[in-house]
């Protein structure tokens, strides 16, 4: 006999739905980069994407998985478009395959595939390869020598020798190096006031990808894929740290505004600690993850050795998951102590 | 205005009600069969009270209630009984039921019908005739009423909760009998009131349904009633019972406790009706307002004799050529009917032509990526991707950890999974595993029990024959002996064991004996706390004490003797 069970009726809704809007919402971020650097962040994206793909088709098969219902889901495209993105745009082609192989085969299909991986991939490329090519994941355009499209080109596909003066550190970097340099005899405010590396709030150019990201992520919470939590939390924390150590020292610590819209805080608060897989799934739990992910990425970023801290946080709170969801269970219908 | 409580989750999909309430109710044709089931509420299986050949009439009664928890089934019409036999039910398993299988005659005869005043009875006696009339809930749980109708002891009934929320999508069987028989509607509700003796009444009606509720506010007015007729906003499953308290009220009935005791109850509009027939008209359930709508050229609703055959009811709707189905209940909760032979039931509440236009197949189902879109739809607050997860790991401990017993099956979660994972069948198949588990491991515990008592009876039974054996061999040698061998005094302190012994020892009186020292034993052990020199005696002690009890029995008899002689010596 045909079983059929209810609910007969279902909302248009699939997980390829839900990933195509998340690519959405990065059009808007991606667009402003490309104004910023240039196409090479479109090439960029076109080899992550390849590479992510050809590794999903790889294991799906090597597992005997249907490949047109899982390629066609969009996650592997959406782990290669967040890996481009956090990867320096003029970083060579083989990094960016490194990357996306290594999230794809390691990180998502070898923990059990969409929906198992308890890390979020993007973030764990971003780490493996920061780890062990510090060089390259240091090196980001210089954005007063602006190059031309097949010098960039050149420069990914290793055709041309690797020169420091096409390249730079992000403003982040560039602060922290600054300050560390000054030995305090310089502040936040001269150095930001270098209008070859800082705007108006943050980084040059920079912030305007950020403010991009934050819109993108605004029309995903609108649209009721994400949930304010996380990012609402993640941004929280980043400002409580920034914001009281600026207080105490505002010579020697930037203001929260710069540290929201530096570095990986837009990109990492509505499109990596939302990611709902790896991610906190209770409402109090995203609270505490998003919170202490913003706090982590912060310290690591100020006072630790990289450029970034957002992908060690995230993987550091990634590990917490399952403890935070155990003990943050809501209150079920009914079993609610009355006001 | 009363002021509304909201409950979280729910969804909101297309109502697809308006097709079906264009026409009044119809009163559907006599079929040429009719297939009446005995089980069609929760609880007991009704016993047959009619046999093969025996003619019917209307109203009579075929299925008996079994027990308390049961509800009674009668001839829909009058006619001929064909067969009482196992049928297709109409469950989605398709699994045959026992049935009475009637012909009608088309005379429609009734049997005497009694109109009583129920506030000139006893609420005892009313709750009676509402279970031999058969009344059950008929929002589709078919519940039988009567059990419901007691307030619990130490709370009292603060609300009567009237449903008539309907929130599953193409149905309106309660609409339309809101908006042609309100009346009967809160007449019935009167007596559900004055039977849980209810402070409030009130009828909470979801808002896409105006004009019932403007029915049912005048029907309350005519009938000067100081019922609520409030519109709740329409939200699937507002029409839920736990969700209708929670929006009307503002309390939550957990899964484990009954309503009443948070001093609330909760009935369905066409219950509090036919509730209304039965008493005062001694009209017992034999139909029921069906919606026959989806994939048909004539919507409607119906007023159809319980036992009508699917093919019959259906026909009445002129399905559309593409029709691949029929389910029963609304798109969220119902299911498929296993054939066009299964009869409508109580629980009917609407049938749905479905085709693979209007309900197309599940896109095949993908990974969870916890989302928490279904928690997010959850009307009791559940993590259904949690208890998914645990489910199919097949960890069942662990689903009840995250209280599967609280899910209401509404659907919500699955209407909503962007993985297409049909979430409500893998809780299903979990609380039924536990059930199966549970019922496997009161067996065992039940078959170690009598293991147990087995033994313990063995054991006795043994000593109990020693000690028989060994009484009788002293007795016969305490006969050859002189009676007047001395015996030293044996504290036993125990005066029940003397008497038997002193009891004269035929086969009646042996067996006096061993219920005796069983329920000595018994009394021992009760009193196990101080333990005695009389009790955990081995075999052998027993037998000693046996012995010298044997012995002493000749003395006793001799001075019995000697105080009768005393005695008619004196009367002398």
């Amino acid at each position: 006999m045909n079983f059929t069970t209810p609910p007969y009726l279902t909302q248009d809704v699939s997980v390829q739905r839900v990933m195509l809007q998340v690519l959405a919402a990065l059009l808007p971020g991606i667009a402003i980069y490309v104004w910023l650097i240039g196409p090479i962040v479109l090439v960029q994206i076109a080899i992550a994407t390849a590479a992510s793909l050809l590794a999903e088709a790889f294991m799906l098969s090597l597992l005997n998985k249907p490949l047109g219902l899982f390629l066609g889901d969009g996650s592997a495209i959406v782990t290669a478009w967040l890996i481009a993105l956090a990867f320096p745009p003029l970083a060579p082609w083989w990094l960016i395959v490194v990357g996306s192989l290594f999230a794809i085969v390691v990180a998502k299909h070898l923990y059990g595939g969409l929906g198992q991986n308890p890390f979020n991939p993007a973030m764990i490329a971003f780490a493996v390869c920061i780890v062990s090519f510090p060089a390259l994941m240091s090196q980001w355009p210089a954005l007063d020598r602006q190059a031309d499209f097949s010098e960039q080109l050149a420069l990914v596909l290793g055709t041309v020798p690797r020169l420091d003066a096409m390249s730079g550190a992000t403003p982040l970097d560039a602060l922290k190096t600054a300050l560390k340099l000054g030995e305090g005899n310089t502040t936040v405010a001269t150095i930001l006031a270098d209008a070859h590396h800082f705007g108006y709030f943050a980084g040059k150019g920079w912030e305007w990808v950020a403010v991009a990201y934050l819109l993108g992520g605004l029309w995903l919470w609108q649209r009721r894929i994400i949930t304010w939590h996380a990012p609402f939390a993640f941004l929280t924390g980043i400002v409580l740290f920034a914001g009281a150590l600026w207080l105490w020292d505002p010579a020697q610590f930037a203001n929260p505004v710069f540290h929201l819209f530096s570095g990986g805080s837009m990109l990492g608060a509505f499109f990596i600690v939302t990611d709902p897989v790896s991610g906190c799934t209770t409402p109090r739990g995203k609270l505490i993850f998003g919170l202490s992910a913003g706090a982590l990425a912060y310290l690591i970023r100020v006072f630790g050795g990289y450029p970034d801290g957002v992908a060690f946080a995230v993987l550091l709170m990634n590990i917490c998951v399952p403890l935070i969801d155990l003990y943050t269970q809501p209150p079920i219908f009914g079993m609610k102590s009355k006001p | 205005m009363l002021q509304l409580f909201k409950f979280k989750g729910g969804v909101k999909p297309d109502s697809n009600k308006t097709p079906s309430v264009q026409m009044p109710i119809g009163i559907a044709p006599l079929p040429p069969l009719l297939i009446v089931p005995l089980h069609q509420s929760i609880g007991g299986k009704p016993n047959p009270l009619v046999e093969a050949g025996e003619r019917v009439l209307k109203g009579q009664l075929i299925g008996g209630a079994d027990q308390w928890l049961s509800s009674a089934v009668h001839a829909p019409t009058s006619g001929t009984v064909l067969a009482v036999e196992e049928r297709v039910a109409a469950h989605p398993s398709g699994l045959p039921t026992l049935s009475v299988v009637i012909e009608p005659d088309g005379r429609d005869a009734w049997i005497e019908r009694t109109p009583l005043d129920y506030t000139a009875l006893e609420p005892e006696r009313v709750r009676e005739i509402l279970r031999d009339s058969g009344v059950v809930g008929l929002g589709g749980a078919v519940f039988p009423s009567h059990a419901k109708l007691a307030a619990a002891k130490s709370v009292p009934m603060e609300e009567l909760i009237i449903n008539g929320g309907e929130c599953e999508p193409f149905m309106t069987c309660d609409d339309i009998l809101m908006r042609e028989r309100a009346e009967g509607i809160v007449r019935g509700s009167g007596i559900f009131r004055d039977l849980l003796k209810a402070r409030r009444v009130l009828v909470g009606i979801e808002d896409n349904k105006p004009e019932a509720v403007a029915a049912m506010k005048a029907a309350v007015e005519k009938l000067g009633e100081n019922f609520e007729v409030i519109a709740v906003p329409t939200r699937y499953p507002a029409g839920g019972a736990k969700q209708l308290i929670r929006v009307l009220t503002g309390k939550e009935v957990p899964a484990s406790k009954r309503s009443p005791e948070m001093g609330v109850q909760c009935f369905n509009v066409a219950t509090a009706y036919t509730a209304w027939r039965a008493i005062a008209h001694g009209e017992p359930v034999l139909s029921r307002i069906v919606t026959l709508t989806g994939n048909v050229e004539q919507p409607r609703n119906w007023d159809v004799l319980l036992g009508t055959p699917l093919r019959d009811f259906v026909a009445l709707g002129k399905p559309k050529s593409d029709t691949d189905r029929y389910l029963m209940g609304g798109p969220m909760m119902g299911f498929e009917m296993p054939g066009l032979d299964a009869p409508l039931v109580k629980a009917t509440n609407c049938i749905i032509a479905g085709s693979p236009k209007l309900f197309p197949p599940l896109a095949p189902e993908m990974p969870c990526i916890r989302c928490g879109a279904c928690a997010e739809v959850c009307p009791h607050e559940l993590q259904p991707f949690e208890m998914y997860w645990f489910a199919r790991a097949r960890n069942f401990g662990k689903t009840q950890e995250y209280n599967i017993f609280d899910c209401i099956e509404c659907g919500c979660c699955s209407y909503v999974c962007p993985s297409h994972i049909p979430l409500v069948q893998y809780f299903r198949f979990a609380k039924s595993e536990i059930w199966s588990r549970e019922r496997e491991k009161n067996m065992a515990d039940a078959a170690k029990a009598r293991f147990e008592l087995r033994n313990e009876r063995d054991e006795r039974e043994k000593a109990e024959k020693a000690e028989r054996l060994a009484r009788a061999a002293a007795a016969k040698a305490a006969v050859k002996k002189a009676p007047a061998e001395s015996v030293s005094e044996v504290q036993t302190g125990d005066t029940s064991v003397a008497a038997v012994a002193a009891a004269p020892l035929d086969a009646e009186a042996v067996k006096k004996a061993t219920i005796v020292a069983a329920m000595e034993r018994a009394r021992q052990q009760r009193e196990s706390v101080q333990p005695k020199n009389t009790e955990g005696l081995t075999v052998a002690q027993r037998k000693e004490i046996a012995e010298i009890e044997a012995r002493r029995l000749p003395l006793q008899e001799l001075s019995a003797l000697n105080a009768d002689a005393q005695s008619s010596q004196r009367k002398k």
